[in-house]
This record gives structure tokens, C-alpha cells and sequence, in this order.
């Protein structure tokens, strides 16, 4: 969940609702005049506030701002999990990105790679570099999408059906996949939109998106809600394993389940609900 | 021996009886407008005075005296201000006011206090300058905060004598059967319950109604029954029909009040008292109202039904009322419109009065009867006891209400308050005001965290056995701590502005004036 690093209110509570990441931002929505006092203000929030186990996520100002080495630095030391890079449109920016939060983590006697990165591409360049910028760092943990500004980069807008987001989409999955890492989609803007929104989670966890970014508690519910693995799919998914179980124990070559055939991806697949039915605390 | 206007010979006195009026066929006097015969076919009899100066003339209204005033109208009450301005100007002074509650609408009380037209006042709450004023040091005499159930039992008892009570009524006939809507006519300002009116009306010397609105005789059923009626003015406006109530209360979309009324009715389905029959009360905003939704839920899945509810009537009370929820709706206090409207129309939403609803005394009252209640809540301390009257500042701006009543009459008391409010601790050493006595609080809920009181262990149990985690309220004060630090306490003066009443009348706590 996103949370502008310039509210006090929302940080002191905002792990309240549950989100497995919460992100704290020092880009868009916080204005020029007040950049340190946001930076500050974030600082001192993940020093005293105790989120427990939610992941601390902190989008920083790009490097070319007069903003962007004094967000990491400041984020390091103040135990950020992952640095959120805005905007990344080649390799080379999170290369930069990555050799700072180095020097940083060595300042503040750190583990050297205990911070991670993540990195949005919010351009059509960025999009058509996706795969070397999601191979560009041992630290890149994630890709994601800012639609708002990849639909200006295109000259065009947002759609409910979303078509001007397909190919963008389905190829950040295509590289966190290959790259070995995650992909979280865009926002969705409208909050009283309990519809809509639904539609578009159930979308992108079609095209295999890991999850989603929300801007407001209430989306919380659905997200998690769309994504846990039914009791259906639960049930099935453990049968597979039983079935794979049962065939090595056999000797057998060839696994079967109610007489169809498994291979391989079915068993990754069934695999993947059972681990993400784990996460959901349903099993 | 007299011979009466009959001719029939009446001795003086009769041994065992005592002494004997002889029938004069003059009729007893006393009435707004005299009848010197007995039967008059001419002229039809009224209690309409001509203004409001006659009413104050003729209810015999003299410096020193107490007068009364009900709070149904809310923020867009217009008849204390009315009475006031006609009583100042008919140089009446050194008045005790006692209404049922003020608000902000209330504030011209200031000039009328400062020329001496009003000595002292008697209110379950106070809001907005006049509040600021007195919370400052405006009165010589503190005002006396009294609950709802407690002021009704001062008035039942005696010890808070009405002299005159000025009644303003959204509807009456020319005898003064008066009802909170009105079924022919104008119904744009109605109040719906007129609880605390009712207890005025019974018990005052003299009853003033004042209306815009006069109806047929007679505007039956009614609340408050023409024998407790003395004088009736009709005027142009009760009330601002904005200020009096909202067309349908809202539940809230806000997450972290919902978070709380969630945890609450949680902690409600698992307290024992969730049974088929079972009573409740919520108060009428945010995380307190919220949690009659979440609580249907879990009775639809457990199949049970309410025998009654009780407050503080909202539209979302009446639904469930009228879905089947909830048998019987007890009233003192009509919300919205909604409610107004279900008063009209079903069978089993009462309105009772405050006496009834609240008043601590033998005979007992509909709070006894209570199995839970939600309350909210400004502050609270370590030992539950709760401030819903001063704020973190140390002035007055809040009402002291059903909150006691319902505290200490339920078998459950509920508080729900968010942790923190911005950067100030709900939780506290000691609360600035204790309206509330800690031993009638049961269980403080928030977005992070449950305490239960450990005067009740077999809640402590019967949660944990739930699964619902609870902590002590000290470590519920660390956590709002560690976030926005320890507040000084507020500095006061020596001079006590206010007392504040327990139902009986004894005091519980006193409000000083704020140094600032």
C-alpha cells in the first residue's frame, strides 16, 4: 500500500490494514518545498513505528534530482527493506542506483546486499528494456508498472478496459519470469470503484502478476481476496502432490491423476497454490 | 350550616369528613382563559395564550426561579434562545436553567449570563463558545452536569424542582397533547421521541408548549398528555429542520473505524451474552454505529434475534427493526428522519422517556435491562474510567449523556476508541474529567488492541477462548505512547466551573478552569 511520505497521520497506522508491503513515497506525491522535511519525516517513522513483518518499501527521488542520494542514504540507514527506483528506463539506471545503496550499506555497517530494489517503468523505452532492467541486479527483487505516467509516455490515456496497458503488462511479466523475479501491477485510482477495481485484479492475476499496489485500506480486502487460492483449487492442487507422491513411490514414470496425465506444468503450477494458499494463511 | 346555588342545605363540616365546600356554579378558575359559567356553549376552550410574554406572565415565572428546556432539537434548537431573549426583556433574573443538554447554537446564553438574566445552569453537556467561555471561568457558580438518567431522577425526586418548563413540540392540539412529529400538517421540523421532554412536562409547576404547528384536538396517541400542559404559544419556527436531524445516518467508510466496530461486535459474539433474546445500544456515530452491521452478519449466521434495542434510535437501528432483527425499539432519542418515521408507523417502536430509559432508582430502568452496550469515548485511563466531556485542553465540549446510565446498567460496556486521535493518546494516567466510573467499564477496544477491565476475568476468559487477544490497558497506553510521546497535563486553576454528577447525584469528579 502507498503512502505519501509526507502524512504522519497515515504512516503512524497504515500497518494497521494488514498489506504485505507498505510503500513509503518521496517521489510524486510529496512537492518540491517539501522533499527533506518527507525524508525526514520518513526516517524518523521507520526508526520508531514497528511494522512487524510488513516489507518497508521507500520510493525515492530519481539520482539527477538534488533528492535522490539523500533519500537512499537517509532510507539505509533508517532500515528500509527495498528502495523503490521511480521511472527506470535502462539497466544502467538501476546499475547507478545499486552501486549507491553499496556505499550507503557499507556507511551505515550494514550487509553488503541487505537492501534490496525494485524498479517501475513508467515509459515505452523502459517497457522495450524490461528484461535488462530486470536483469541489471543481484538487489532487483521486483518490477512494476506506473500506468498514469506510461500512458502519457504513449499519448494516450487509461481505459477501463485497460488495452493500452496489455502489451506493457505482458511483457513485465515475461521478464520478471525470465529474471526470476516478482511483478506487481499499477494503481487503481478510483476508490469507491469496488467493481471496477475487482475487474482489474482479476485481470492482471490472469496474466500472472504477483500482486497489486493500492492506494486506500479497503482495496486490501479484495486483493487478497482475489488472489488466495479457492478451496476448490486448494483440494486439487493437493491431490497432484499425493498423486506425484504416490507415482515415485511406485517407481512409476508416468503420473496420473482421474486418469488424465500430469507433467510438469501441472505440477508447478499445483505447487505455486499450495504456496500461495501458505501465504494466505488458509492452510 | 350554608345553603348552596341549589337550595340544598350543606353543613360547614362533617365529623370524619372534615370541612365542606357548598356548590357555587361558578367554575374553578385558574384556567388560561377564564369561564365564568360552568357550561359554555359559545365559547370553545384553549390553552393558546396570545405570545409567549402572556405564557411567562401567567405561569407566574419570578427572579430566582428554575426553568427547563429539552434537547431534541439538537444544534437547531431555537427555543432557549427565544425564551431567554423574552424572559431578559421582561427583566427576569438570577435564573437556574436546566435543559436537558446545549449546544453550540446555544451560544447568545453568554450575554444573558454576563447581565445576570441566568445565574446558573444544569445540563448533561456543553459545546462551542459558551462552553469556552464557562470552561474559562464565564460563572460564578459551576454548572452541574447530570446524566439523562440522572437528571430525570433529580426531577422525579425533587431534588431538582422545575418551575417552569418552556417545551418546544413539532406538533399539539390547542390542550397540549403534544407529539416529536406531527401526522397532519407540518412535519419539516420533527424530533421524533420527545424522551426528555416527557419528564419535564410530568413534573415542572407550569408546562409552556411552545409550536408552529396546531393540530386538531385530538392529537392522539401522544407523548405528552394535555393534563401536564399548562399554556401553549404558537410560533412562527421550533427549530432549523438542518440542525435538527439528518435525513438517514450513515454507517462510515472510514477503514480504521470500521477495523474497531469489527473487532468490537467480535468481542460482543463472544462475550456470552450473544444469545437469542439478547439487548443492545449503540451510540449513534462512526466506530459505535458501525458495529450494528457487522453484529447482523453474525446474527444471520447464528440465527438469533434481539429482544429489544435501546438508545439513540438511528435509520440503521429501524432497519433491522423492520428486517426482523430486532423485536421491540425503545426510544428516547430520535436520530434522523428514518427513525421519525418508523415511530409513525411501526407497531413496536416506543418512545420512552428518559426516567424510563435511564433512572437509577428502585424501580429500576429499561439500561438495567441491557445486555450490552458500545459506547465511545474522548479519553480514558488506566483504570477505564472515561472522559466524554473536556477535551485534551481541559475545556468543556462534549455531553456527559446516557453514558453512565448505560455503563452501569449493561451487562457488558463496550468503549471503542481509536488509539491514537492525530498526535494525542486516548489513553491516559488519569483522565482530565471521569464521567464514566471505571468499575462499570468493561472492555476498551481499538484498532490495536483489546483490554478487558480485570475486574472481569470471565471475560479476559471467555475472549482468549475465542481467540481474541487481549492486553492491559497499560500496555495499550505504551503502544499510543511509544508513537506520540507522553502529553503534559493540562494546567487549571483553583476555581471549579463544573460538577460532575453520577446518576444518584453524588459527585464524581469536578472541572476546574483552564489556566490558559
Amino acid at each position: 500500500m502507498f503512502v505519501p511520505g509526507n502524512n504522519p497521520g497515515l504512516m503512524a497506522d497504515a500497518h494497521i490494514y494488514g498489506p504485505d508491503a507498505l510503500m513509503f513515497d518521496l517521489e510524486d506525491s510529496v512537492k518540491l518545498s517539501e522533499k527533506d522535511s518527507a525524508r525526514f519525516l520518513v526516517y524518523q517513522a521507520l526508526k520508531t513505528i514497528d511494522y512487524g513483518d510488513i516489507e518497508k518499501v521507500v520510493r525515492v527521488n530519481p539520482l539527477n534530482t538534488p533528492y535522490g542520494k539523500a533519500d537512499i542514504e537517509a532510507m539505509v540507514f533508517a532500515g528500509a527493506d527495498i528502495i523503490r527506483l521511480p521511472k527506470s528506463e535502462t539497466a544502467q539506471d538501476v546499475i547507478e542506483v545499486d552501486e549507491w545503496i553499496t556505499e550507503c550499506e557499507k556507511k551505515a555497517g550494514l550487509e553488503p546486499g541487505s537492501v534490496g530494489m525494485m524498479a517501475a517503468i513508467e515509459s515505452g523505452l523502459g517497457i522495450l528494456n524490461v528484461l535488462s532492467i530486470a536483469q541489471a541486479s543481484p538487489r532487483l527483487i521486483g518490477i512494476a508498472i506506473g500506468a498514469e505516467d506510461f500512458v502519457t509516455d504513449l499519448k494516450t490515456t487509461r481505459s477501463p478496459g485497460g488495452s493500452e496497458l496489455f502489451t506493457a503488462r505482458s511483457m513485465l511479466v515475461f521478464a520478471a519470469r525470465a529474471a526470476g523475479i516478482a511483478v506487481l501491477d499499477t494503481v487503481f485510482a478510483d476508490v469507491n470503484d469496488d467493481e471496477g477495481f475487482r475487474r482489474e485484479v482479476e485481470t492482471i492475476k490472469q496474466l500472472g502478476f504477483d500482486g497489486k499496489s493500492v492506494i486506500n485500506p479497503r482495496q486490501i480486502a479484495p486483493v487478497v481476496e482475489i488472489f488466495t487460492p479457492t478451496a476448490k483449487e486448494i483440494e486439487h492442487a493437493e491431490r497432484v502432490v499425493e498423486a506425484i507422491k504416490e507415482a515415485e513411490e511406485k517407481g512409476l514414470g508416468v503420473i496420473s491423476l482421474n486418469g488424465k496425465m500430469i507433467d510438469k506444468p501441472v505440477v508447478d503450477r499445483a505447487q505455486r497454490v499450495l504456496k500461495m494458499a501458505m501465504a494466505a494463511g488458509v492452510i | 350550616m350554608n345553603k348552596n346555588i341549589l337550595g340544598v342545605d350543606v353543613p360547614e363540616s362533617i365529623s370524619g369528613l372534615g370541612n365542606l365546600k357548598a356548590f357555587n356554579g361558578k367554575r374553578f378558575s385558574g384556567t388560561a382563559h377564564e369561564m365564568p359559567n360552568i357550561k359554555n356553549p359559545d365559547q370553545r376552550m384553549s390553552k393558546i395564550v396570545d405570545n409567549l410574554e402572556s405564557a411567562i406572565h401567567l405561569s407566574g415565572l419570578k427572579d430566582g426561579m428554575t426553568i427547563s428546556f429539552h434537547h431534541h432539537f439538537r444544534n437547531g434548537d431555537y427555543i432557549v434562545n427565544l425564551v431567554l431573549e423574552a424572559v431578559a426583556k421582561l427583566g427576569i433574573k438570577n435564573l437556574t436553567v436546566a435543559s436537558s443538554s446545549l449546544t453550540d447554537i446555544h451560544r447568545p446564553m453568554i450575554d444573558h449570563i454576563k447581565n445576570g438574566v441566568v445565574y446558573r445552569i444544569e445540563t448533561s453537556g456543553l459545546r462551542g463558545e459558551l462552553a469556552n467561555q464557562i470552561s474559562h471561568g464565564l460563572m460564578e457558580v459551576p454548572i452541574v452536569f447530570r446524566s439523562h438518567g440522572g437528571r430525570a431522577y433529580s426531577i422525579a425526586s425533587g431534588e431538582l424542582k422545575i418551575d417552569v418548563a418552556f417545551l418546544g413540540v413539532p406538533s399539539t392540539d390547542l390542550f397540549g397533547n403534544a407529539n416529536g412529529f406531527s401526522r397532519e400538517g407540518d412535519n419539516s421540523s420533527a424530533c421524533g421521541s420527545l424522551g426528555y421532554a416527557m419528564v419535564d412536562a410530568k413534573y415542572a409547576d407550569k408546562v409552556v408548549l411552545l409550536s408552529n404547528n396546531i393540530v386538531p384536538y385530538p392529537n392522539t396517541p401522544c407523548a405528552i398528555p394535555q393534563t401536564d400542559v399548562d399554556y401553549i404559544v404558537e410560533i412562527d419556527a421550533i427549530g432549523d429542520p438542518k440542525g435538527i436531524m439528518s435525513g438517514a445516518t450513515r454507517y462510515s467508510t472510514n477503514p480504521k473505524e470500521l477495523m474497531i466496530a469489527k473487532a468490537a461486535a467480535d468481542v460482543m459474539e463472544a462475550s456470552g451474552y450473544f444469545e437469542d433474546g439478547f439487548s443492545f445500544q449503540t451510540g449513534t456515530g462512526g466506530s459505535s454505529l458501525a458495529v450494528t452491521r457487522f453484529l447482523k452478519e453474525k446474527m444471520i449466521r447464528k440465527g438469533i434475534k434481539a429482544n429489544f434495542a435501546l438508545g439513540g434510535i438511528t435509520s440503521q437501528i429501524v432497519k433491522l427493526h423492520e428486517e426482523g432483527f430486532i423485536r421491540k425499539l425503545l426510544d428516547v432519542q430520535s436520530f434522523d428522519q428514518d427513525a421519525v418515521d418508523s415511530t409513525l408507523k411501526n407497531e413496536f417502536h416506543h418512545i420512552v422517556d428518559a426516567h424510563f430509559y435511564a433512572g437509577p432508582g428502585v424501580e429500576g430502568a429499561a439500561v438495567d435491562q441491557l445486555d450490552m452496550v458500545v459506547l465511545s469515548a474522548l479519553e480514558i485511563d488506566v483504570n477505564f474510567n472515561v472522559n466524554v466531556l473536556t477535551g485534551s485542553d481541559g475545556v468543556i465540549r462534549g455531553a456527559v449523556g446516557g453514558h453512565p446510565d448505560t455503563s452501569a446498567g449493561a451487562k457488558l460496556a463496550i468503549i471503542v476508541a481509536p488509539l491514537v486521535r492525530g498526535r494525542i493518546p486516548s489513553i491516559l494516567d488519569r483522565v482530565n474529567t471521569i464521567c464514566t466510573p471505571g468499575m462499570t467499564v468493561d472492555v476498551l477496544v481499538t484498532e490495536q488492541g483489546i483490554a478487558v477491565n480485570p475486574a472481569r476475568p470471565d471475560l479476559i476468559e471467555r475472549l482468549n477462548a475465542a481467540g481474541i487477544k487481549t492486553e492491559t490497558i497499560e500496555a495499550l497506553k505504551a503502544k499510543a505512547e511509544k508513537i506520540v510521546g507522553h502529553p503534559n497535563p493540562i494546567e487549571y486553576g483553583d476555581k471549579i466551573v463544573g460538577v460532575v454528577t453520577f446518576r444518584d447525584g453524588s459527585v464524581i469528579d469536578v472541572i476546574r478552569q483552564v489556566s490558559r
